[in-house]
């Protein structure tokens, strides 16, 4: 956390090991470590999908997918040490689009029963799809 | 915490609000610091806003691909056994190994930062030499993947159904995209109803005559819709139906398959754009690295750079239970 503390001038800047004067420096050792979390939590979550555990199988695929995406976001985009505003535009930005998502299903399923599968909304009762020749193509089994 | 001690500098300044730029810390600052563009006071007013800037470019790129696993996630809701199936065109273990590539690039990507930070330059040019070969390497894998689901026909829109060399199948699709509206007219009766369509009119194309297999992604209802209409099997409870309009080549695939597969080329081919563009990146930083223009002193274009590199390897963590991971 001393990344201020130890501004290295006289040395040009130039010196191999020096300290960089803003920013954080991440230990090598951790770097590796989330590397190999993240490598290890890929094989876990192929594993999984052989696996038949109903519901589950989505749950734990999203579950695993948000811990590798939590780890990447703090060590290798350096976001533990980073202004706390950093991560707030980028949660935001996230919570954003969920909040879309969430009401754009809501939307889709509320609508579904006066939908046509592949029909604009509402066409049955714009176009009266069940009356003879009308615009809905009529089908016939395909006899090759 | 960190807030407070980035910015010493400030803390120290003497001079007022007026004399930000001509104040004589302020030249010291720039005497010190060649990169230290003129309108940033210190280093660390330089760096912090450039961090700023790159994280809301990250959060335009959030949004921008939020847009897509919107639609996904509607596609999903409303198409569940076309996710479920289709998924199992995708090669689990293709993708697997694309993960581990990209993850891996990552790791390399966030070690050449901090050896540009520690003055490593070798270090640096090896560890951005290791992330472009990554992007190729990932690449390479996406071409084989692409390749073989469009030899595949697994493709998007009307050549999922029929078959690119079948130009009379397409002849007929196209016929009948644009049958339904020589069929609608203004309705006489009452002209204040808009293009209503009259009932009793011939239809311009007798549609019973083309071929099913043209007409799904074309038609205004789908197949299973147009065979419950019309009191016909739809197959929709029997797995060994075969159902009339749907992929040429695997019968058994659910109606509206394609949509699983358009999803699925725009999402990763977005996502391939960023690799590309990643690659553009990192190449640009290797330039840069080999010329000595990094060090501890400055070292923010790895930093930034590094930092679309993640979102890239972000976004592809995601996209991979989403599609490959189906059961």
């Amino acid at each position: 956390m001393s990344n201020t503390a130890t501004i290295s001038h006289d040395t040009g800047g130039k010196t191999p090991g020096a300290h960089p004067i803003v920013g954080h420096l991440v230990p090598t050792w951790l770097l590796v470590f989330v590397g190999t979390s993240l490598l290890m939590l890929t094989v876990i979550t192929v594993a999984v999908r052989y696996i038949d555990i109903g519901e589950f199988n989505i749950v734990v695929a999203l579950g695993v997918a948000l811990v590798k995406a939590t780890l990447v976001c703090l060590f290798f985009m350096h976001l533990r040490w980073d202004r706390s505003f950093n991560t707030l535009v980028f949660v935001v930005s996230v919570v954003l689009v969920l909040l879309m998502m969430a009401f754009l299903i809501m939307d889709t399923n509320q609508y579904r029963d006066t939908q046509f599968d592949g029909n604009a909304p509402n066409a049955e009762s714009t176009l009266q799809a069940n009356a003879p020749g009308a615009p809905v193509a009529r089908f016939k089994p395909y006899s090759p | 915490m960190t807030t407070l001690q980035s910015q010493p500098n400030h803390a120290g300044d003497a001079h007022g609000a007026d004399g930000a730029h001509d104040g004589a810390h302020g030249s010291a600052e720039h005497a010190k610091y060649p990169f230290l563009q003129h309108h940033f006071d210190t280093p660390h007013h330089q760096f912090d806003s450039a961090k700023l800037g790159m994280w809301l470019f990250l959060a335009t790129e959030v949004l921008f691909f939020g847009g897509l696993f919107v639609a996904y996630a509607v596609l999903r809701n409303r198409f569940p056994e076309v996710f479920s199936y289709s998924s199992h065109y995708l090669d689990t273990i293709m993708g697997g190994i694309n993960t581990c590539v990209l993850i891996l690039s990552s790791l390399t990507m966030a070690l050449a930062v901090r050896f540009a930070q520690t003055n490593r330059r070798i270090g640096l040019i090896i560890c951005l030499i290791l992330t472009f070969m990554g992007a190729i390497g990932f690449m390479v894998i996406k071409y084989f993947e692409y390749s073989h689901k469009i030899h595949d026909n697994l493709v998007w829109g009307t050549t999922f159904y029929v078959p690119p060399h079948d130009a009379a199948g397409e002849l007929e699709a196209k016929e009948l995209s644009v049958a339904p509206t020589t069929s609608i007219t203004l309705n006489p009766v009452n002209p204040a109803v808009f293009a209503v369509p009259t009932l009793a009119q011939t239809p311009a194309v007798d549609a019973s005559a083309i071929k099913q297999a043209s007409r799904a992604p074309v038609g205004l209802a789908t197949p299973t819709q147009m065979a419950k209409a019309e009191g016909l099997p739809t197959g929709e409870h029997d797995p060994s139906f075969a159902h009339p309009a749907t992929h040429l080549v695997d019968k058994k695939m659910p109606a509206n398959s394609h949509v699983f597969f358009a999803i699925y080329y725009a999402m990763t081919g977005l996502h391939g754009v960023h690799v590309l563009a990643g690659m553009v990146v990192i190449a640009w930083l290797l330039k840069r690295a080999i010329r000595g223009d990094f060090s501890s002193d400055y070292f923010t274009p790895v930093d930034v750079g590094g930092l679309y590199w993640h979102i890239v390897d972000l976004i592809w963590i995601f996209l991979f239970p989403l599609f490959y991971l189906i059961h």
